[in-house]
């Protein structure tokens, strides 16, 4: 058999094709609301932030002290042991310089970019990340293996929630 | 072990298209439907459907398995759907393959229908559950960043550029121009990919695949009911899959050790002993273009770091002599998540039978390689096929 040789199906349509009302189409905007448990081990996590305070869970067989924490440890495939308090400083693993929101949407003119990176939290195992943003920082200044500090929110501010930290900035010497 | 030894008798694939006028289900038939007339079997010779489609997200459609089971032939026969992200599309061969080589069946048709353009504004937005609800959804991340951010750490590790990265987008965009199902199938330079609009540095535009609506399907037999249909079977000789830790920022982003467990499986089973001898022609999964390299050093078909040695050398051009995504890739044919891994097997299927056309690798290659990976950049899954 070739490709070539078949009538092959599905009918390409322009975006201006439902605009313009050639084609029909039915709308639905969900409306639904969920509400995500914090577990045990993030619900200890969030709570920490809330006092300015990363903590990490240690597995006493692999010896890993792992972020974000974590009740079991999936290489060992056992409970996990200890609370443990890390730095509120690290490493950038890796970066991005991002023009576009979630839904794919582009910044707005004169709008920073946002700033992605994997950070590498110092008194954390090696090469344990966490998904965070950087700031107070030009785009073109920031470097893989840079040395980044978190920036809190005001105390009273804080919620317990990822975002109590509002980004990590470079230490500068 | 002992099982059936499994072949793949017909194919069928559409269009792939940015917004398609046909539903999900009147995708999956067209293609269900060529891939039985491409082999001259009807819906009363399949004992057994296997359907793969990707996030319920993009149909805002909940069970989407029932929902396309009609127009895959699901109706009254043993019906299974599978889901494993972006690697849906060849897991799609291996979930028919397990039918087949089990002994319960000796026929599967296999469908893989994908409708992206549902959803609006775009597709993309559906990704944002992909991540951590309370660790990292309220950083709003979209899907660009985890490749741009698994992308930088290749490029810094390896010290890859972009300029050389943009080669695999340039070479697989051309590639499609003989792929009548292609959606983005242009010649362009590397100075048209660098200076396309920066999405997310390193990610520009022209380094990724496309949002796409279409579907594929191929017909799975046992031996010897596969030797009455073809006299040109293709076997599904190793099937391997694996899954990393969803903790995606602890990983080594510069390495796919989940590709290489997969391909290390399906290697063992085909008897594969020198990969880079043995596979002569690959189809790895390149959503975006850095993909393509980053796959191919976790299938082994490339020592670490050095698989953009082979693309400058001109080896993985569809003439080279290890040709990769010789079909145009879901860079240039176009990307319906599940759709275009089974468009990959597809492709490494007729080129195996000496039937893919203008887009035909020279040198009758005995033995090729689909992969696919998906989930939170997690999954690889790899079939090896032989004729």
């Amino acid at each position: 058999m070739e490709l070539e040789k078949f009538e092959l199906g599905a009918t390409h349509y322009k975006e201006s094709d439902l605009k313009e009302g050639k084609l029909l189409s039915l709308p639905w905007t969900p409306n639904l609301k969920y509400a995500w448990d914090n577990g045990v081990a993030i619900g200890r996590y969030l709570a920490e932030l809330k006092e300015g305070r990363i903590i990490a869970r240690k597995c006493n067989k692999c010896r890993r002290i792992m972020l974000p924490p974590r009740m079991f440890c999936e290489l060992c495939w056992r409970p996990t042991d200890e609370w443990v308090y890390v730095q509120d400083t690290g490493r950038v693993n890796t970066f991005s310089i991002c023009y576009v929101n979630w839904d794919a949407s582009r910044i707005k003119k004169g709008e920073k970019p946002h700033l992605p990176a994997v950070i590498e939290i110092d008194g954390a195992s090696p090469g344990m990340g966490i998904l965070h943003l950087l700031g107070e920082v030009e785009p073109e200044e920031i470097k893989i293996g840079m040395k980044v500090r978190a920036v809190w929110k005001k105390p009273e501010e804080r919620e317990g929630a990822i975002t109590d930290i509002l980004y990590f900035k470079p230490v500068r010497r | 072990m002992a099982y059936q030894r499994v072949a793949i008798v017909g194919a069928g694939i559409t269009k792939f298209v940015r917004r398609a006028q046909e539903t999900g289900k009147e995708l999956a038939f067209q293609a269900a439907k060529m891939a039985l007339d491409s082999c001259g079997l009807t819906m009363k010779d399949i004992e057994c459907v296997s359907l793969g489609t990707a996030p319920d997200a993009f149909d805002g459609v909940h069970m989407k398995g029932e929902y396309l089971s009609d127009g895959s032939g699901g109706w009254r026969k043993p019906y299974m759907r599978h889901f494993v992200g972006g690697g849906t599309g060849v897991f799609a061969p291996i979930h028919g393959w397990f039918h087949v080589a089990s002994g319960m069946f000796d026929t599967c048709l296999v469908v893989c229908s994908e409708k992206m353009s549902s959803c609006h504004p775009h597709p993309q937005g559906a990704f944002k559950t992909i991540f951590d609800h309370t660790t990292e959804q309220p950083l709003n991340p979209t899907l660009i960043w985890i490749f741009a951010l698994e992308m930088n750490r290749y490029m810094q590790t390896y010290g890859i550029t972009k300029e050389e990265i943009a080669l695999v987008s340039v070479k697989n965009k051309k590639n499609a121009m003989d792929h009548p199902s292609a959606q983005l199938p242009m010649e362009i330079t590397v100075e048209d990919v660098l200076n396309s609009e920066v999405l997310a540095w390193p990610v520009n535009r022209l380094d990724i695949s496309p949002a796409s609506d279409g579907a594929a399907a191929i017909v799975l037999a046992s031996e010897h009911v596969a030797k009455r249909i073809t006299d040109k079977p293709v076997w599904i000789d190793g099937v391997g899959w694996n899954l990393d830790t969803a903790y995606w920022a602890t990983r080594d982003l510069a390495y796919p050790r989940y590709v290489e467990k997969a391909a290390r499986m399906a290697y063992e089973m085909a008897g594969i002993k020198e990969p880079q001898k043995e596979i002569e022609i690959a189809e790895p999964y390149d959503p975006f273009d850095y993909k393509e390299l980053h796959h191919m050093e976790g299938l082994l078909l490339a020592d670490r770091g050095k698989a953009v040695e082979m693309l400058l050398d001109g080896k993985t051009q569809r003439d080279g002599d290890r040709p990769m995504c010789p079909s145009g890739g879901a860079l240039g044919v176009g990307n319906p998540i599940a759709a275009t891994g089974l468009m990959k097997v597809i492709e490494i299927f007729l080129q195996l039978r000496g039937e893919a056309g203008k887009r035909q690798v020279p040198g009758n290659p005995r033995c090729g390689l689909a992969q696919a990976w998906g989930d939170l950049m997690q999954v690889g899954t790899v079939v090896v096929l032989r004729r």
